[in-house]
């Protein structure tokens, strides 16, 4: 399948720091990219080279295919972090001027945006100006302007800052539905929790340079370290003895007499072996393998650690 | 192309929409035309009429004053008291006691009494004729030809004739030269600094109000600077055109319906009045002025005609637009290198200096047109859009005008570009304040 997006080596300098060495990046059509990294990483840097505005010093970049060019602009539905629409302009009038500017003709950017309108229920905010809308109000029109021209590939920068949890789950909806309807989604943030419940495939971009990429699942599982929670009943003593030389004790925690441990299996050893170790001495209750969170590994990397750390296990 | 005209109309739009401007297109009219009539109806108000009573004992001035529309003169030789009486009852409002020895004693002064203070036209006028009768009789007394006097201090005036291509004399007048350039000239630095402002304020909002990032993913930044440039210039177009044509409807309309009739009777007046102001001997060639002053006027058309109208105003036209959307780029890369419009001050003033100079340079200038600094200011691109429209009645070579207009498009094609680069970086820089280091740097980004 051809990518949707293909970014090939990208260089950009500004004039004292280096925005992006040497990235590349491939999106495939239909799923949701999560770009992830921390503040300064050079996201926007790359997200602007996407929507042309401004151009890279090497590298190319592909859209479907073809070399980037400005027609391609009219495909591609952005919302920036730093988003605002003019405050003295009416709504409609206000997205209309903007949804023409992506190519749509006037009767259509009506007919769309009637149609958004009504299922948003704000049809009686035509008239009104930004100004007198509430912040949360405001970023439902840009969200409508970003997706109004139907997009195939739609870049969000931290689209659901503004909103409360009821828009932003709503919002969330519509990325899926739109997903759903064809539309590819790059999406930037640095909330790891909807990245995990969004996103089908991530690259971590941290100091300019890509760090990380591939799948949400296949990252999940390579960052796994053959840890396990287990819950028993019994003398921890006992079982802390039972585990012996084939598992370190990570972690503990004691309800009465029921225990939470975090144990890392060492060498080649398998849950089996534990079973097998402790059995005797414990009334298993529950055993599950610790699966890194988006969140462990992304600071893990940054912080560029060869382990993930999973202090957050129990909140898992 | 298409995206461009979205964003002309858009930014012409949302600014005629605006209030302050349809206050702007209606104040501005009224104060025009109210700085026209206000002083024809002032004129008019001061010419309430004047029933004045002389009681001249010395003899010399009786009906020797001449009567005007306004002023009418009876001559009596009742007592001071008497007289006085009838200034409470009418129809006199003024009483002129002239003693006998008004003529010899220069101390014995006449006494005005009134009853409403007149106007002090109307008191110049009775002393200026008075002067007048006094100086002819003086001169009498001493047997001088009075005609000789005349003869003896007649004005000059020096008549000015431009010698043509043809061979051809042609009348000029320096003044009205003068006016026409200065009046372009004033034209053009206030509208550079009304819509280039409105140009910077634009760009400051749309940085402001974030929605820059949004719509330069649409359209090329420079696009959108574009946009913003011209919608303004048709903004300043609309504006200019309003004006004129409201000035015009208002004050023609407020004159005939107010004045009427009048308004004949004022310019006669007008007329008159300037005479009666000018001192002593000047009243003397007044037959002489009245005979000239018909023809005055159409000297004055003459004058017009031969600056040549269609070239100073086809010049007019393009240095007001290629000089609006030069310092237009200016202010809009001034905007977009700002995050609020009180941290324009840095920037704006290199940009202001250069217009502002220029207009001081014109003042210097009209004292003499062709020296070489109004050769160099009228070229050089950032001043000869005011520089040069000072020169041009005067008669500039057709090379020195060439070059300048060459100039002024070379110098917007190259300060637009430069704005360019420094706007498509600014408009994205949030937060930190930018330095003349940077800005330099800007212009060296690629794409």
């Amino acid at each position: 399948m051809v990518p949707i997006l293909e970014v090939k080596n990208i260089n950009k300098q500004y004039a004292n720091h280096v925005a992006l060495k040497d990235v590349s990046l491939i999106v495939e059509p239909q799923k949701i990219f999560g770009l992830l990294g921390p503040n300064g990483a050079g996201k926007t840097s790359l997200i602007r080279i996407i929507n042309q505005i401004t151009g890279p010093d090497s590298g190319e970049v592909f859209f479907n295919g073809e070399k980037l060019a400005p027609k391609h602009v009219d495909f591609i539905g952005y919302l920036p972090e730093e988003r605002g629409l003019y405050k003295k302009m009416s709504v409609g009038e206000q997205v209309m001027y903007l949804a023409q500017l992506k190519g749509l003709k006037k009767a259509d950017a009506k007919a769309k945006l009637q149609q958004w309108f009504k299922k948003f229920e704000i049809e009686t905010w035509w008239d009104k100006k930004i100004e007198e809308l509430s912040k949360g109000m405001q970023q439902k029109v840009q969200f409508i302007v970003t997706v109004l021209h139907e997009p195939k590939l739609l870049i969000l920068d931290e689209p659901f800052s503004g909103f409360d949890p009821i828009n932003a789950q709503l919002i969330k909806n519509e990325i899926l539905e739109l997903r759903d309807k064809g539309a590819t989604i790059i999406f930037s943030t640095h909330n790891m929790g909807s990245v995990e419940e969004l996103c089908d495939n991530i690259a971590l971009i941290n100091k300019a340079e890509k760090l990380l990429d591939g799948s949400v699942k296949e990252i999940r599982k390579t960052y796994k370290s053959n840890t396990f929670n287990i819950s028993f009943k019994g003398n921890l003593m006992g079982f802390t003895n039972a585990l012996w030389a084939g598992a370190e004790l990570l972690d503990k925690k004691s309800e009465d007499d029921v225990h939470h441990v975090t144990v890392k299996m060492l060498r080649q050893n398998k849950p089996n072996d534990l079973f097998q170790a402790v059995i005797n001495n414990a009334e298993i209750l529950s055993f599950n393998e610790v699966v890194p969170s988006m969140n462990d590994i992304f600071i893990s990397v940054v912080e560029n650690k060869t382990t993930v750390n999973t202090q957050s296990s129990f909140t898992e | 192309m298409n995206k461009l005209l979205l964003i002309i109309q858009r930014e012409y739009f949302s600014r005629v929409k605006k209030k302050s401007f349809l206050l702007m297109t209606i104040l501005g009219p009224l104060l025009m035309a109210g700085l026209m009539i206000v002083p024809v109806w002032l004129a008019m108000r001061e010419k309430t009429e004047h029933q004045i009573l002389v009681l001249d004992h010395s003899g010399l001035f009786i009906d020797k004053i001449p009567n005007t529309k306004q002023i009418k003169f009876t001559y009596g030789a009742e007592s001071i008291q008497t007289a006085k009486a009838k200034l409470k009852d009418g129809p006199f409002d003024l009483i002129m006691e002239i003693k006998g020895d008004a003529i010899n004693d220069a101390k014995t002064t006449p006494v005005l009494y009134y009853k409403k203070q007149p106007g002090i036209s109307t008191e110049e006028y009775i002393t200026n004729q008075m002067e007048n009768i006094l100086f002819d009789y003086r001169l009498q007394g001493d047997s001088i030809d009075i005609t000789k006097i005349d003869n003896a201090r007649r004005p000059v005036e020096i008549l000015t004739l431009k010698v043509t291509e043809e061979g051809k004399d042609e009348k000029t007048n320096t003044e009205i030269n003068m006016a026409i350039g200065f009046g372009c000239a004033i034209a053009i630095y206030f509208m550079i600094f009304l819509y280039g402002s409105q140009v910077m304020r634009g760009v400051i909002e749309e940085k402001t109000n974030r929605i820059v990032e949004v719509i330069v993913s649409s359209v090329k930044p420079f696009q959108l600077m574009l946009g913003k440039i011209i919608g303004v210039a048709l903004v300043g177009l609309t504006q200019f055109i309003l004006w004129i044509v409201l000035t015009l409807i208002i004050s023609t309309t407020v004159n005939s319906i107010l004045f009427k009739d009048q308004l004949a009777d004022t310019a006669k007046h007008n007329s008159q009045m300037e005479k009666v102001m000018q001192n002593d001997l000047a009243a003397k060639v007044d037959k002489m002025e009245k005979i000239n002053s018909s023809s005055e006027v159409i000297d004055l058309f003459n004058n017009v005609k031969n600056i040549n109208i269609t070239k100073v105003l086809l010049c007019f036209a393009f240095y007001f637009l290629f000089g609006y959307l030069l310092y237009a780029a200016l202010f809009a890369a001034v905007g977009s290198a700002v995050d609020s419009e009180a941290d324009t001050q840095q920037f704006i003033l290199p940009v202001t200096i250069p217009l502002i100079a220029s207009f001081i340079i014109a003042q210097t200038i009209v004292t003499d047109p062709d020296s070489s600094m109004a050769q160099f200011f009228s070229i050089f691109p950032l001043t000869s859009p005011i520089v040069m429209m000072v020169r041009l009645p005067f008669d500039v070579p057709v090379w020195e005008l060439a070059l300048s207009m060459l100039t002024l498009v070379l110098g917007f094609l190259f300060f637009t570009w430069v704005a360019g680069k420094i706007y498509r970086t600014g408009i994205l820089m949030y937060g930190k304040k930018t330095t003349w280091k940077e800005m330099g740097k800007w212009l060296f980004y690629k794409g």
